[in-house]
């Protein structure tokens, strides 16, 4: 029995795309519909519900204060840490990128956090950097100035505790960001540096101005965007470093926090108004990507 | 002037992102009341090194264990996803077929939606299935990334279509070619993606919090967060615990650097 060349051609395409397609049907396109469908419905403490309630979980999510303070959280978060991890990594690359010689043991420094997780990150940064007790390594370095031992995680006027989150997530995502700078450093073509020498551009500021930060348009946009995703995702260093054995604190709670807690947290399973919650999330970075115009220029190219 | 500058400004930088580190050994190499001491010191008078047969032999938490599932969940992730979503890859970037393009935009679609917003109905899913506590409710949902198809169907598209046909005209089935010649002279990029998915997978935290519930299916992650908010943990052991958990990725960073800036490159810039 012979097969056309295309019905070959056909079932070569399967065989090589299936697994992954069934995969993603199960792990991806299911979750999503579920969660769509899960929000619906009244489904407390089960998966398979029948009470239908419409919009009522989002009216509920969108006029409730926890769900609608966690994205002002997020927005808290994200005014700290997107412009400060830009100008920071992008300070970083350029730094290293000037250099004649260390330029690896300096790139391997700045990058080596990004070997950590969050969780060791936090760990550090909760129980000896910025722990509250007179041990702590801040409060002795601010003790050698007389100041007494501040309670980093836990004041919340002024709310100290974004120095803690904001630093730890910069400590680990600078050197990912900066390999990015890096790269995209590397591809600008060296006459346009030639050319604005021979033009009498000096060196520093307005070279770096009217060449260098113009060659870097798309990774900037790359970097603000999946910076941006990130920060919105937040789960990890907020659930470890404010988290502890009594639970959470009122305060902090980023929008992925805030839906563990509710939909799968101790106090009653929630899962109608936590599928409420993901569906507006989604919408939300759905919207972002979207307008970034990227979903089919992916960053675009860099040349 | 401005080199004087610049040098101090890079090594003022790279010791500040040094301390954590530094932290890490000081305080997992110290006696218990030594990190509680008042008055900072650099180093304890002496390096307990028995702080190692003790957080390995810690009765409540199966820390050696978890350092175990966490080694089996990122080969078996690694492996399972290079072969899942470069096969993907390959597929939609080669094979001719007429809705190529709209399983494509299938594929695509759902990286606007990053997996950790719908974290629960898989949870939902993958309880369902029954693989809760179990590798395989670790393992498998991460295998299915979009995200890397994407970057394989990228690298492929430039691959040199002369090599493929030379081994069409030696009459090799699309498989053939795919193994015998595509996998072979795309080590390098293969690599990278590896180095990646290890990380992420080493250092994942949601989706093991979730699914491993109980403490034998723990990952180190898991369990490093189970020490730290539990009630008055035994900091010198939970920063040994740290310690050693990094070790596997500071030994990748070391050997095989090359190939993780790569896969950074690759992931940020085309993502």
């Amino acid at each position: 029995m012979t097969l056309s060349r295309k019905t070959r051609d056909t079932l070569s395409f399967w065989g090589f795309v299936g697994p992954f397609l069934i995969g993603l049907a199960v792990f991806a396109y299911l979750p999503i519909g579920w969660s769509v469908y899960l929000s619906f419905f009244d489904a407390r403490n089960t998966v398979t519900p029948s009470v239908f309630v419409g919009l009522d979980n989002y009216a509920h999510m969108l006029t409730d204060g926890p769900f609608v303070s966690s994205l002002g959280t997020f927005s808290v978060f994200a005014l700290f840490i997107v412009p400060l991890t830009f100008v920071l990594s992008l300070a970083l690359a350029v730094g290293v990128h000037q250099l004649k010689f260390a330029r690896a043991f300096f790139r391997s420094v700045f990058f080596l956090p990004f070997a950590c997780s969050y969780v060791v990150a936090s760990l550090i940064w909760k129980t000896s950097l910025f722990s509250g007790v007179r041990y702590g390594l801040m409060n002795t370095v601010l003790g050698l100035f007389g100041v007494d031992p501040i309670a980093w995680t836990g004041t919340v006027h002024p709310p100290l505790y974004w120095i803690v989150l904001v630093t730890a997530r910069l400590w680990l995502q600078l050197g990912f960001y900066m390999i990015l700078f890096l790269a995209a450093l590397q591809r600008i073509p060296q006459h346009l540096y030639e050319a604005a020498w021979l033009d009498g551009a000096k060196p520093g500021w307005p070279v770096f101005r009217h060449i260098t930060l113009p060659q870097l348009r798309a990774t900037s946009v790359a970097v603000l965007l999946l910076n941006l995703i990130n920060a919105y995702q937040a789960f990890d260093e907020f659930y470890n470093i404010m988290g502890d054995a009594r639970g959470y604190p009122p305060f902090a709670r980023p929008p992925l926090v805030y839906l563990y807690y509710t939909s799968l947290g101790s106090g009653g399973q929630d899962l109608g108004r936590g599928s409420a919650g993901a569906v507006i999330l989604a919408l939300i970075i759905a919207v972002v990507t979207l307008l970034q115009g990227k979903l089919f220029r992916f960053g675009g190219s860099e040349a | 002037m401005r080199a004087v500058l610049r040098w101090t400004a890079l090594i003022v930088a790279a010791v500040v992102f040094l301390v954590p580190f530094y932290l890490l050994l000081r305080n997992g190499l110290a006696s218990r009341s030594e990190i509680t001491a008042p008055g900072w010191t650099l180093f304890p008078s002496e390096l307990h090194w028995e702080n190692f047969s003790k957080l390995f032999s810690q009765e409540d938490v199966p820390f050696a264990r978890s350092l175990l599932n966490s080694v089996i969940v990122a080969v078996l992730q690694t492996v399972g996803l290079l072969v899942v979503c470069s096969l993907a890859g390959y597929g939609l970037a080669r094979i001719p077929y007429r809705h190529s393009k709209a399983v494509l935009y299938a594929v695509i679609a759902t990286l606007m939606i990053p997996t950790s917003v719908t974290f629960v109905p898989s949870f939902v899913v993958v309880s369902t299935l029954g693989w809760l506590s179990d590798f395989r409710g670790l393992v498998i949902p991460g295998l299915f990334s979009a995200f890397s198809v994407f970057l394989f169907r990228q690298y492929f598209l430039d691959f040199p279509r002369e090599l493929e046909e030379a081994g069409r005209i030696d009459g090799l089935t699309r498989w053939g070619v795919f193994r015998r010649i595509v996998v072979p002279n795309s080590r390098p990029f293969f690599a990278a993606i590896a180095v990646i998915t290890v990380i992420g997978s080493w250092n994942a935290f949601l989706w093991p919090l979730i699914i491993a519930q109980s403490p034998d299916s723990w990952t180190v992650q898991v369990a490093l967060s189970g020490l730290l908010t539990a009630q008055n943990p035994q900091l010198n052991l939970l920063f040994l615990a740290a310690a050693v958990s990094i070790l596997p990725i500071v030994l990748l960073f070391a050997f095989l650097q090359r190939y993780l800036v790569r896969g950074v490159t690759e992931s940020g810039l085309k993502g």
